[in-house]
This record gives structure tokens, C-alpha cells and sequence, in this order.
């Protein structure tokens, strides 16, 4: 009996046996490698043969005070762009749910979904053209009255763009989520609140969004485990030398100092310090989720 | 009273479209610019007359990324990378999620095989590890590099796997009785009835191909090679305009605004997207929320 089950199962291991070998080689060898961190890696001698040198790395980095500053602003455009996502895709929801015509509806929807299908390189030269200092948008604050900005080279303004371009991408999928999670709230809680003669407001208030709140709660923190991870692709996309004061991130210190400077130790030091950091909150947030919201995706 | 309140109603209801309208508009406003861009002179573009519409239309610009062999010989790239990378991952996708989704009695390693995946969802290698592992396994330079390390993602198994476990059970049992093997049981009764859910992940992994740049950037080391992203990227970010251009595109070049050609990549390269985003727009949320259904 046990042999025919054997028989039975063999084709099923085999089955998985190509996605366990990639696996193995593409995702748990670069956890392994993380292990050069404690390392002078020299990439002729490998991850096993190179010479060990304890915590050093981790003293020489955390004594940079540039440093500091790339993770103060991690955290600072991570945290900003995850409230004002939740705010203002909240809002647009609640607002769009009151519009009554399906065809004015299907198109906001349509048209602000869009740019979240384009790739940080495709939206990043869009914002290049039209944020340059004679771009389109310099031109448009000149009949304002207003001067020029120097929108993508001036520290003090910088982290705003990071935000306000990133909502430009994401609004649309968040309204989209929470007006799918308005739509399941029961009517008849808004008939009965109606009978006892409540208002839009109240309505909102107390049936809204508290049905939505669940949604909301799960978003926040399924992004919750993002807080060290601002952004590559964005940052890469719009950066320049000039404002690395205020849009330098972990990711693209790491990516400078490791990929262009080969500096694998040291980088590498950074990733495990960002990658420590994120496990704990995804495995948060994953304990959070699943207990205000039921959300479970395994 | 009463007349009072649906007055403020109506205004509110008059000012939110409004609102929302303009809304959508300013969403739309760059991408719009860009396309009035591209479409017009060099003489207008440089003089920043362009705003919503072309002015002095002209194909200039097209005609030169036409005719830019860099362009279509990392356009090329681009579409090798998705006719390889699809199959190869949405066929790796079905064959580890049927075995996933038999039940615990039938096959009893399911979970740890279900946790080694989620593990290696949850916690990644850093940057710099992965393009040393990727490096030493030798795929530097060669189109699978774009296609192999990135093949299994969890996250798309698991949906699949949610898929195959809702299926009628007896459908199934029926067919083991009758004497199908896996494969046959496979093919003929999970794929057919999947077809909804293989779309989905199809297009998934279909605007990531399209979008990805970095690992085209960091793992292929000849210009000649790099996906349209990657040529984009390093055109319009890096501003490496000298490697990337022949002597007799240089000089035509100087004929024409830098800007308006810049536009009009741009333009090309989100054609695709365009192109596929009615489906997109069906069959992402459905997606997004599927996984949030079902445990």
C-alpha cells in the first residue's frame, strides 16, 4: 500500500522540483550570501572562502552620519507617502461612490488607474520634461504669477515631489480597492440609518466607513512592512547628485555603493540592517492583518 | 428645511463632479503634454510654446526613433524576454501549483513544500547578494538572465493554488478513478476550467516584463542587450546620449529637438501598456482580490 502511495506521489515532487532548484539558487542563496556582511568579500574567493572580520563593517556604517540621514529619509518618505496614499484614496472613494452617473464613474476610474501600469522610467521622464525648470509646469505657475521652481533640484522641495508623483501613480488603484470594499457594505444598514432620519455625514460616519475599515487596516499594514523600502525604482528615476541631502534612500545607497562602487561588504552590511528590520515588520503586519481584518493570503 | 438641504445636495453634487473631473484631468495632463510633445517642431518644443496640443505638427521626431536602430534592437530585447519569460513561468506556475493544492492526505509534504515558498516571499536576499549569486551562476550578458532568476514568484503560485483548491472535487476523483494520471488530470481538467486565472497571471507577469529595467541594467553589461526600459532609463536618467547613438544619428540629432524624441520614446514605449490596459483593468483587481478571498 505505502509503495502504490509512493508511486502515486513521485510525479508530484517532480512536478515541484524546478521551482524548488530556482528557488533554492535565486532566493535562498542571496539570504545565505547576506552572511558577506560579516565579511571582506572578495568575489574570487566566494561567500565560504572569503576572510571574516566580524562586526567591522557595521562599526565603520554606523558611524557615517550620511548614513543616518539616508535612513531618516527612508523613513520619513516612506511614512509621508503611506499616510496620504491611505487619506486621499479613501477620500476619492468616498466621493466618487456619491456620483451617480456610471459613465462620469467608469471614467475617473479609467483615466486615474492609468499611470499605475508605467514603469517608474516611463512616468520619471514624464516628470523630468514637465518639472524642468522651463518645463510645462514652471510655465503653467508663470501665468500665476508664481517664480520658477527648481522642482527636482532643491532639497526643500524635494521629498514633496517624491510624494506627490508617487500618489500620482497610486490613487487611483487605492480608490479603486476601497470603493470595491464600499460597495460590499450592506445597503440595508444605509435604508434603516435613513428611516432613523440620519444625514450624508452621519452616514459616512457610522456606516461607511467603519464597513471599509477592515480594507483599511489591511492596506495599512501590508504597507506598514514597506517603511524602509521608499521607493527604488521612483528614486532612482528622479534623483540626481544635487538633492541626495533629501531623496537618498537606503536602497539607492546601497545600489551606489555596491553595484557602482564594489563595495559588496559594506552594501551588504546595509541590506542585512534593512532587511533585519523589514522581517520584523512583515512578520507584524502579517500578524496584524490577520487579526483586524481576516486577511490571509496563505 | 427640506428644500434647504437638497439644495445643499445639488451644490455639493454639482461641485464633486467638478472636483473629481478635474481630478481625473490633472492625472491625465501630463501624459497629454508629453503626447502634444512629441507630435510637434523643434522650433516649438525648444521655445516651450507646446502645451496641450501639438504645435506645428510634425513627424520628425518619429522618424527618428524609427529609425534608431538602438531603439528597435532593445524594443527586440523586450519582446524576447516576454516570448521566453511567459511560457517558462506560467507553465513552472501551473506544475507547482497542482501539487500544492492536492489535500494534506494525499500528499503529506504539501506544507513544507508550501512553507519553503512563502518563506522566500517574506524575506528576501539583499541587493547586492542576489546580483553576486546571479552573477556566479554565469547567466551575466545571456537573455535568460531576464527570465530565470525571477520565474517562481509565490505570490502568483499561491493564487493558482487558491484556484485548483476551489475546483469541484469530484470532477477530479472521477478522473483518478478512471485511471488518469497527474499529467492527464492536469491538462485535461485543471488548465481548461484555470483559463480565467491563468489570464490574470498572464498579465501579471506580462507588465512586469515590460517594466522591469533594473535587472537589465545591473546584469547585462553590452548596450546592445538592454530591454526598452533599461535603454530608456539610461537615455533619460543617465543622459548617456554620446554611447548610445551612431555618428549619422548624432548629427541628425542636432537637427532635432533632444526633447521631442525623448517624448516620443516615451510615447512608444507606453503604447503597450495602452494597448493591453482594458484587460489590465478587468483582470488586476480581480486578481488583487482574489488572493484576499480565500485562504
Amino acid at each position: 500500500m505505502k509503495r502504490i502511495n509512493f508511486h502515486r506521489q513521485l510525479p508530484l515532487h517532480l512536478m515541484l522540483l524546478p521551482a524548488i532548484v530556482i528557488t533554492l539558487i535565486y532566493c535562498y542563496g542571496p539570504m545565505f550570501g547576506m552572511v558577506m556582511a560579516f565579511q571582506n568579500f572578495d568575489p574570487a574567493a566566494g561567500f565560504l572562502r572569503s576572510s571574516w572580520v566580524g562586526l567591522a563593517n557595521f562599526k565603520y556604517l554606523f558611524a557615517l552620519t550620511d548614513l543616518r540621514q539616508v535612513i531618516w529619509n527612508t523613513v520619513c518618505i516612506a511614512v509621508m507617502k503611506i499616510l496620504l496614499e491611505i487619506g486621499i484614496s479613501v477620500l476619492l472613494a468616498l466621493l466618487l461612490n456619491e456620483v451617480k452617473n456610471r459613465f462620469f464613474k467608469r471614467i475617473v476610474q479609467t483615466i486615474s488607474y492609468f499611470p499605475y501600469f508605467l514603469s517608474w522610467i516611463i512616468l520619471g521622464a514624464i516628470l523630468r520634461e514637465i518639472l524642468s525648470y522651463d518645463g510645462f509646469i514652471n510655465k503653467a505657475l508663470g501665468y500665476l504669477g508664481m517664480h520658477p521652481l527648481m522642482f527636482l533640484g532643491d532639497n526643500h522641495i524635494f521629498q514633496l515631489v517624491l510624494v506627490f508623483s508617487y500618489l500620482w501613480q497610486e490613487v487611483g488603484f487605492g480608490m479603486i480597492v476601497y470603493l470595491a470594499a464600499i460597495t460590499w457594505v450592506n445597503p440595508h444598514l444605509y435604508e434603516a440609518a435613513v428611516m432613523d432620519g440620519a444625514g450624508k455625514w452621519a452616514q459616512i460616519f457610522h456606516i461607511t466607513l467603519p464597513g471599509i475599515c477592515s480594507m483599511i487596516v489591511m492596506m495599512a499594514t501590508l504597507s506598514l512592512a514597506n517603511v524602509l523600502d521608499a521607493g527604488f525604482n521612483q528614486i532612482y528615476a528622479l534623483y540626481s547628485p544635487v538633492v541626495y541631502k533629501s531623496g537618498d534612500i537606503i536602497d539607492t545607497w546601497v545600489y551606489r555603493m555596491g553595484i557602482l562602487n564594489t563595495q559588496y561588504s559594506l552594501a551588504t552590511a546595509v541590506d542585512l540592517f534593512k532587511s533585519a528590520v523589514s522581517c520584523i515588520l512583515i512578520s507584524s503586519a502579517y500578524f496584524l492583518s490577520k487579526k483586524f481584518s481576516d486577511y490571509r493570503i496563505f | 428645511m427640506v428644500e434647504n438641504h437638497s439644495l445643499g445636495r445639488k451644490t455639493f453634487m454639482v461641485l464633486n463632479t467638478l472636483g473629481l473631473g478635474l481630478f481625473a484631468f490633472l492625472c491625465l495632463v501630463p501624459m497629454i503634454h508629453i503626447m502634444a510633445l512629441s507630435f510637434s517642431s523643434n522650433m516649438a518644443a525648444g521655445a516651450g510654446e507646446v502645451k496641450l496640443l501639438p504645435v506645428d505638427l510634425s513627424l520628425k521626431a518619429y522618424e527618428f526613433v524609427l529609425n534608431s536602430a538602438h531603439f528597435w534592437q532593445s524594443f527586440l530585447v523586450s519582446i524576447e524576454r516576454i516570448l521566453v519569460g511567459l511560457p517558462v513561468e506560467l507553465f513552472l506556475t501551473i506544475f507547482t501549483a497542482y501539487p500544492l493544492a492536492k489535500e494534506k492526505k494525499d500528499f503529506p509534504a504539501r506544507s513544507i513544500y508550501l512553507w519553503f515558498l512563502i518563506i522566500s516571499m517574506l524575506f528576501q536576499g539583499g541587493m547586492i547578494s542576489t546580483f553576486i549569486v546571479v552573477k556566479s551562476t554565469g547567466l551575466i550578458n545571456h537573455l535568460l538572465v531576464l527570465v530565470i532568476p525571477q520565474c517562481i514568484n509565490a505570490f502568483n503560485i499561491l493564487l493558482m493554488v487558491n484556484f485548483f483548491r476551489n475546483l469541484p472535487k469530484e470532477m477530479i476523483e472521477a478522473a483518478s478513478i478512471d485511471g488518469a494520471g497527474h499529467w492527464k488530470i492536469l491538462w485535461s481538467i485543471y488548465v481548461p476550467v484555470a483559463i480565467p486565472s491563468i489570464a490574470t497571471i498572464t498579465v501579471f507577469i506580462l507588465v512586469r516584463h515590460w517594466n522591469s529595467w533594473f535587472d537589465g541594467l545591473i546584469y547585462m553589461n553590452d548596450i546592445s542587450k538592454y530591454p526598452l526600459q533599461t535603454y530608456l532609463q539610461s537615455l533619460v536618467i543617465q543622459r548617456d546620449t554620446n554611447i548610445m547613438m551612431t555618428k549619422e544619428e548624432a548629427a541628425l540629432m542636432a537637427l532635432i529637438s533632444e526633447r521631442t524624441i525623448k517624448a516620443a520614446q516615451v510615447f512608444i514605449a507606453s503604447l503597450p501598456i495602452l494597448i493591453v490596459y482594458p484587460f489590465l483593468q478587468r483582470y488586476f483587481i480581480s486578481g488583487m482580490l482574489m488572493g484576499s478571498v480565500k485562504g
